[in-house]
């Protein structure tokens, strides 16, 4: 049974149609990335799934459980399983590194303080942060922000991390550092579902690629497959526009 | 709590209390283009005048935004006649009103000249526009937006304010009201009338001076 | 004129008349205190509903909008007068104090809460989207995430409010609650100048209202560069 599995799934914007007829499954160990341009629908599929867009039709199973996007305890149990990193970092300001890292698995899941912290320490110095736990988030660089909001995900314990553009918004010597956090992620094998425009990223840390286009999956397949041998002319068509760069 | 509320003898005055709505506006009106233009003296004194007149220009301004309007007027009508000046009510209201508009719209109109300044010389940099042009295309509009909202919320608050000229004997809306509530004892409904009228009045205020400024100054203000 | 008043100054500035004047500014603060206390509590409530998606509670937003539309729309005064009637209807014993209180806290609700929206908007919304997806609930998020960013904004334009409600209390004289401007004409009517009595009421309101705007200036400075 996929871990994750997405059947004919559609949502829109008032009257403009986002997404449409998305079929998706993820194995768990997976890292699966959704490329296209943007505007595709990458990032409102990820919305949809952490229940920031209601979805209009569809399904979407955790596990074969059914997730019932208009009920609230439906809706705790997915954001338990399923944490996100976003763009922006959306790190709270008005808390610091540990703060941020620690408050919901202690206020939300309830668990020990001590035992919680200690995991965050122990995150926090793997993406190398160590030494900013007192520091807030505007003290920090983009890129030590957004390690905090992987730290904060990956606190959670979550069974699928879902990563938005998390380089989108930082300055190109930044990148890396992210990444290089993010390729460690995957080699331990953590699920993912990643939204990226870094290719090279993409291609080396995927296990599967998924091309979207117009709200609608065009393609899905291995790095090697969509890369170099793409079925579909809209996925070719962008894939050497990219890769032109 | 037996009390029917009974509507009737209050919708009969309702021209009277028209009326009275009517002279609330002229008491707002005559209150804010008198205070505009003591404030425009204020704003300017203010921004070029010498520390002896600045000095004065902010005694007067934190004097009169820290004091209610009710006792300055008190003090008006009360006081002044101990050294031979005998003000009517509305005289006497007025005045007070002027007074103290005056010292708010000194604050509110230096923000504004400050603000058209940096624009000023921000768009003299960048375009190399001309100082009529950037007078017609960037200072002009400037001011409106920086100035339209807060000189209509103000108005709107003077129209509340000028409530207060009914403790005077002024016969405004509220006047009117206490007049037609002692004569019918019917205070409730007068009064819940009244509170319909003044929300009516603000609401047009408000609306007339948002439409004005979208075809003029092309500000969009909110009404609520 | 002036030698009336150096005659009448030692008449006036007893003892018992300024214990007099001291307690009406005594009261004139209690009623602006409560004021500001009970419109920061319903001001934050009203906000927070106002900031609420939910269709089911559309008519409470309704609701509490019109509220606030209202209050912020009628004079004092005349919400002085259709309160201590109202009361009075229900109850003939309740005093005058209570319902001045009842009053400015209907009018400090109103307008606190809109300074109190105006703060909680300011805050992104991507903020509230993450405390979301941690499975904050609405208050959580309210009193973890949005208010701490919030007072920021909330604070200095909240200083002005305060010292205009020191203001409007003035306007509880006319229902003959002893507060400073109604302490102010009865010394009046025990013939003292009105020079003096109304010189003695405005500092009393200056000397309370000053230091807040002040406070209020020094805070929007200080919070605009933090």
């Amino acid at each position: 049974m996929p871990l994750l599995e997405v059947k004919n799934l559609a949502a829109s914007y008032g009257a403009l149609t986002v997404l449409q007829n998305v079929n998706l499954s993820i194995e768990k160990g997976e890292v699966v990335s959704l490329i296209g341009s943007s505007g595709s629908g990458k990032s409102t599929l990820l919305r949809v799934l952490m229940g920031l867009l209601k979805p209009n039709a569809g399904e979407v199973r955790i596990d074969g459980e059914k997730v019932d996007y208009g009920s609230r305890s439906s809706l705790k149990s997915i954001r338990d399983r399923m944490a996100i990193v976003f763009q922006q970092y959306n790190l709270f300001q008005n808390m610091d590194v540990l703060k941020n890292v620690t408050i919901a698995p202690v206020e939300i899941k309830k668990r020990p303080r001590a035992d919680v912290e200690r995991e965050a320490k122990a995150i926090l110095d793997r993406v190398g942060l160590s030494a900013k736990l007192k520091s807030y988030p505007d003290q920090l660089s983009g890129g030590q922000q957004q390690r905090v909001a992987i730290a904060r995900a990956l606190t959670l314990r979550p069974e699928i991390l879902l990563l938005d553009e998390v380089t989108a918004a930082l300055d190109p010597e930044l990148v890396n550092e992210v990444l290089d956090t993010v390729r460690e992620l995957a080699a331990e094998g953590i699920t993912m579902l990643i939204v990226s425009h870094e290719m090279g990223f993409v291609r080396e840390v995927s296990t599967r690629v998924v091309m979207m286009d117009k709200g609608q999956i065009v393609e899905s397949g291995t790095p090697k497959e969509i890369f170099e041998n793409p079925r579909e002319p809209r996925t070719s068509a962008f894939v050497s526009k990219i890769l032109r760069h | 709590m037996n009390y029917t509320l009974q509507y009737s003898v209050v919708l009969q005055q309702l021209p009277y209390l028209l009326g009275g709505a009517l002279v609330t506006l002229q008491v707002a009106f005559l209150s804010f283009w008198l205070g505009a233009v003591i404030g425009l003296f204020g704003a300017v004194g203010k921004l070029k005048g010498n520390r002896l007149i600045r000095g004065l220009i902010n005694a007067y301004v934190v004097f009169f935004t820290n004091t209610p309007a009710l006792v300055q007027i008190f003090f008006l009508f009360y006081a002044l006649p101990d050294v031979g000046i005998l003000l009517d009510p509305m005289t006497a209201v007025v005045i007070g009103m002027t007074v103290n508009t005056g010292a708010y719209l000194t604050e509110i109109l230096r923000g504004g000249i400050l603000s058209v300044r940096r624009a000023e010389i921000e768009t003299a940099e960048v375009l190399g526009m001309s100082h009529l042009q950037s007078l017609r295309y960037v200072i002009l509009p400037h001011i409106a937006k920086t100035l339209f909202a807060p000189l209509s919320n103000f108005f709107v608050w003077l129209v509340l304010g000028s409530s207060m000229a009914a403790v005077f004997g002024v016969e405004e809306l509220t006047g009117r009201a206490i007049n037609i509530s002692t004569a019918n004892l019917r205070t409730i409904e007068t009064f819940s009338v009244v509170a319909l009228i003044y929300i009516a009045l603000t609401v047009i205020a408000s609306a007339a001076l948002a439409l004005v400024g979208r075809w003029c100054f092309r500000v969009t203000a909110r009404i609520f | 004129m002036f030698d009336r008043l150096i005659e009448e100054a030692p008449r006036f500035f007893t003892y018992y008349n300024m214990i007099f004047v001291l307690q009406a500014m005594g009261t004139t603060l209690l009623l602006t205190a409560a004021g500001c206390i009970t419109g920061f509590i319903f001001g934050f409530i009203i906000a927070a509903i106002r900031a609420t998606r939910d269709p089911l509670l559309k008519p409470l937003r309704f609701l509490v909008i019109v509220y606030v539309e209202i209050f912020r729309r009628i004079p004092f005064l005349v919400t002085l007068f259709i309160v201590m009637f109202a009361v009075q209807i229900v109850s003939r014993n309740v005093s005058l104090f209570a319902i001045a209180v009842l009053s400015i806290c209907m009018l400090s609700t109103a307008f606190l809460s809109e300074v109190i929206r105006a703060g909680m908007e300011s805050v992104p919304r991507l903020q509230i989207e993450a405390a979301e997806t941690l499975n904050f609930g609405f208050w959580r998020t309210q009193f973890r995430v949005v208010l701490p960013q919030a007072w920021k904004v909330i604070i200095p334009p909240a200083f002005a409010f305060m010292v205009m409600f020191i203001k409007d209390t003035s306007l509880a004289s006319q229902m003959g609650v002893i507060e400073l401007t109604f302490t102010g004409k009865s010394l009046m009517n025990r013939g003292f100048s009105p020079f003096l009595v109304y010189g003695v009421v405005l500092a009393g309101y200056f000397v309370m209202s000053y230091p807040l705007s002040r406070l209020g200036a020094y805070l929007e400075k200080r919070l605009a560069s933090a």
